[in-house]
């Protein structure tokens, strides 16, 4: 077998939990697999950021001093219930997703089913509704696919799409007081009564969890019971 | 909506005179054959061209007796096909991941190419060089021209050290005169990194780009063209003389993605020049029965033979190294190094290996280093090397070539290691001796049973010697 995101051959472990539970080979080879950093330990109550690593500056009690500042805010305080993550954005994970979402190599979204699955299951349950934050026309076009929704479709339950995203220049290019003034650009794409719902965000990455909280604020504002966030990577 | 899949199938146009075409677009595909959505242009624009003859539409996934083939990189591997539910098209759209870094060639996505090449301008005696050729590197010239005037093929068989990008000037300059477009391929950018200032002092008054990922060059088109294997993805019957250097060398040497590469970016009439200092099997056989045109520099230019490789047997080295030591010859081997001061590459299998080993032989000399492929400070490293400040460098087989560093021994340890091929083998060996100054030097191969390989690299060395002393081309003792 060759190794989905490196392709070098290896050889894949099989053992008897193999056979026994019908547990899907790895689609990586053991380099690659270790090599994507599995976030563990203590969090951020609200962000899920790895308390391991970040200088003690940074943290207050259970939450992070990111986590505070938002809750000190006003207009943005507990829009966002919580976020978890499942990896680390390191330089590796910053390759991997360059080449399945830039280069577009959508077969890599295997390599995370897993352990996005898993993840989902410790933090969320089926009734959550789960919303894929969704691109732009401009930006699906380009792309061709919207690696949050590829992402959403790993846990094979039901998705709504009920987010609408208009065109602005990518978002990475901005910093964090930027991203803040900028309009919402997210509406709801169909009107349903999200009275009394508990919904989770899908997104790839984590950065500054602005993007999420205004979606999840139009959500809420829908009526929403709370809004959570799923990500593939905590940057 | 655009059925983007049905394009790659539509007939070519002829050319309707009356249309006036875009320069801007024409010229961005001047000689290139790229994915639609590598076009700065509104699709509209690009259609009408198409419809008024002036570009071409192929499909850039085709289906070849129930595989995927890929027109641009021809893959045909199908664990390097896979789909994706496509936005544009609506369906699942199968892509290859081989060539995937240059851009996703998928099913709805298909490549474009201009029917009009501009005519490039001829350079009348474009080549400032003083320098003069080796008896040997003369007549390997001459086949070059030969080569170049009637659109031929030839191999230039020429050994590590031989001063084979000289052997090209006079070709470069017969066709540059006559208005033809060179382009020299090599699969690593190092040696376009290298051959690129050279060749852009010695014809000064042309126009030279180099192609390589992250350069300020790509995309464009010139008369003398240096591109790395990689980079030729993108051309399309562009060239009209097609030097491919290192054709052995990793990664393109088991790689059928060259010599798709390569002929879809010369033209049909062209002449196709290899440069090679370890032709694989079948074209040494090729070339012995006469079937394959090449010439041989068997002898470096400073006329001295090339150094033969030393076998010493040094057992099972795998299962001592698991009590954490090293055979006694080869740390024998070490130890006169570094009393005698004579610097020397110490080549081994794996990274994991060396990255092992390399903090015992610290404790021999403490500036020993290791060095590989992923390693950050590879550069530093070799530069340290160059400069004398590291005594060995333990190394993986990624300085076999291109590091030429006068006065240094080489020792392999586990030569009968699958990674250590004949071409690998006589590349190291190619390491030493390589200056008039120091022109001998030792090459020891440490192993645990001799392999074929290691035999044929040390035939084929005392092959090419023994034809340089019957030519009359090494300095008589």
């Amino acid at each position: 077998m060759n190794c989905l995101i490196c392709h070098t051959p290896y050889n894949p472990t099989v053992s008897w939990r193999y056979l026994l539970t019908l547990k899907k080979v790895d689609c990586l080879c053991s380099k690659c697999r270790n090599a994507l950093m599995r976030i563990d330990g203590e969090i951020c109550d609200s962000c899920g950021r790895p308390f391991a690593g970040l200088e003690p500056l940074h943290r207050q009690g259970r939450l992070c001093t990111d986590c505070v500042r938002w809750q000190e805010d006003d207009e943005w305080k507990d829009v966002l219930t919580k976020n978890r993550s499942v990896y680390m954005y390191d330089e590796f994970m910053k390759e991997v997703v360059a080449l399945w979402k830039f280069r577009g190599d959508y077969a890599i979204v295997q390599a995370f089913q897993e352990e996005f699955c898993h993840e989902f299951d410790r933090y969320f349950d089926h009734t959550f509704l789960i919303v894929p934050i969704p691109l732009s026309a401009e930006r699906l076009y380009e792309r061709g696919f919207n690696q949050a929704k590829a992402l959403a479709e790993l846990l094979a339950l039901p998705i709504h799409e009920l987010l609408h995203r208009h065109h602005l220049e990518k978002q990475s290019k901005k910093s964090r007081r930027e991203r803040l003034r900028t309009e919402n650009v997210f509406q709801l794409s169909e009107k349903t009564s999200l009275q009394d719902r508990h919904i989770v965000l899908i997104d790839d990455i984590y950065t500054t969890g602005t993007t999420l909280r205004h979606a999840a604020k139009v959500l809420l504002k829908a009526g929403a019971a709370s809004v959570s966030s799923f990500t593939l990577a905590r940057g | 909506m655009i059925d983007y899949r049905a394009l790659g199938g539509l007939p070519k146009q002829p050319l309707h005179e009356h249309f006036s075409p875009s320069s801007s677009l024409l010229s961005f595909l001047a000689g290139k054959q790229l994915l639609l959505s590598e076009l700065p242009f509104p699709f509209e624009v690009v259609h009408q061209h198409y419809e008024h003859g002036y570009i071409v539409y192929k499909p850039s996934i085709v289906q070849h007796e129930n595989r995927y083939v890929c027109v641009r990189c021809g893959n045909e591997d199908p664990h390097l096909f896979a789909s994706f539910p496509c936005a544009r098209c609506g369906e699942a759209c199968v892509y290859c991941r081989k060539c995937i870094k240059m851009g996703r060639a998928s099913q709805c996505n298909p490549l474009v190419s201009s029917t009009q090449i501009p005519p490039s301008s001829p350079f009348s005696s474009s080549l400032c060089w003083q320098g003069t050729l080796s008896p040997a590197q003369q007549l390997a010239s001459d086949a070059v021209c030969e080569a170049i005037r009637r659109d031929g093929h030839l191999l230039v068989w020429a050994v590590c050290g031989a001063g084979k990008t000289e052997v090209l000037f006079h070709g470069i300059e017969l066709a540059l005169s006559q208005g033809k477009r060179v382009c020299l391929a090599a699969p690593r950018t190092d040696v376009i990194l290298e051959l690129a200032p050279r060749l852009k002092h010695v014809f000064p008054s042309v126009d030279v780009v180099a192609l390589y990922g992250g350069s300020e060059d790509r995309g464009k088109l010139a008369s003398l063209t240096l591109s790395t294997t990689h980079q030729l993805l993108r051309y399309h019957q562009a060239f009209d003389v097609m030097i491919v250097d290192e054709v052995d060398a990793f990664p393109y040497s088991v790689d059928a993605t060259l010599t798709h590469t390569v002929e879809q970016a010369r033209k049909p009439i062209s002449s196709l020049i290899y440069l090679t200092a370890t032709p694989n099997e079948t074209w040494q056989r090729e070339v012995n029965i006469g079937k394959r045109h090449a010439v041989t520099i068997p002898a470096r230019y400073h006329r001295h033979p090339l150094p033969v490789p030393v076998f010493e047997w040094c057992g099972n080295w795998k299962k001592l190294w698991k009590k954490k030591r090293l055979p006694a010859n080869v740390i024998n081997w070490i130890h006169l190094h570094l009393e005698q001061k004579k610097q020397a590459f110490l080549f081994v299998p794996h990274i994991d290996f060396l990255e092992q080993i390399v903090p015992l032989l610290k404790s021999f000399h403490p500036s020993i280093e290791g060095v590989h492929a992923e390693d950050p400070l590879r550069k530093e490293k070799v530069q340290q090397f160059r400069q004398g400040h590291i005594p060995l460098l333990v190394t993986t087989t990624i300085l076999e070539r291109g590091v030429t560093i006068p006065n240094i021994d080489v020792a392999v340890l586990g030569a009968e290691q699958a990674i250590f091929t004949e071409s690998a083998l006589v590349q190291i060996a190619g390491r030493v001796g390589r200056s008039a100054q120091y022109p001998n030097g030792d090459v020891r191969f440490f192993h645990y049973g001799k392999t074929q390989e290691m035999v044929a690299a040390k035939r084929q060395i005392e092959r090419m010697n023994k034809e340089a002393a019957e030519r009359g081309l090494l300095k008589t003792q």
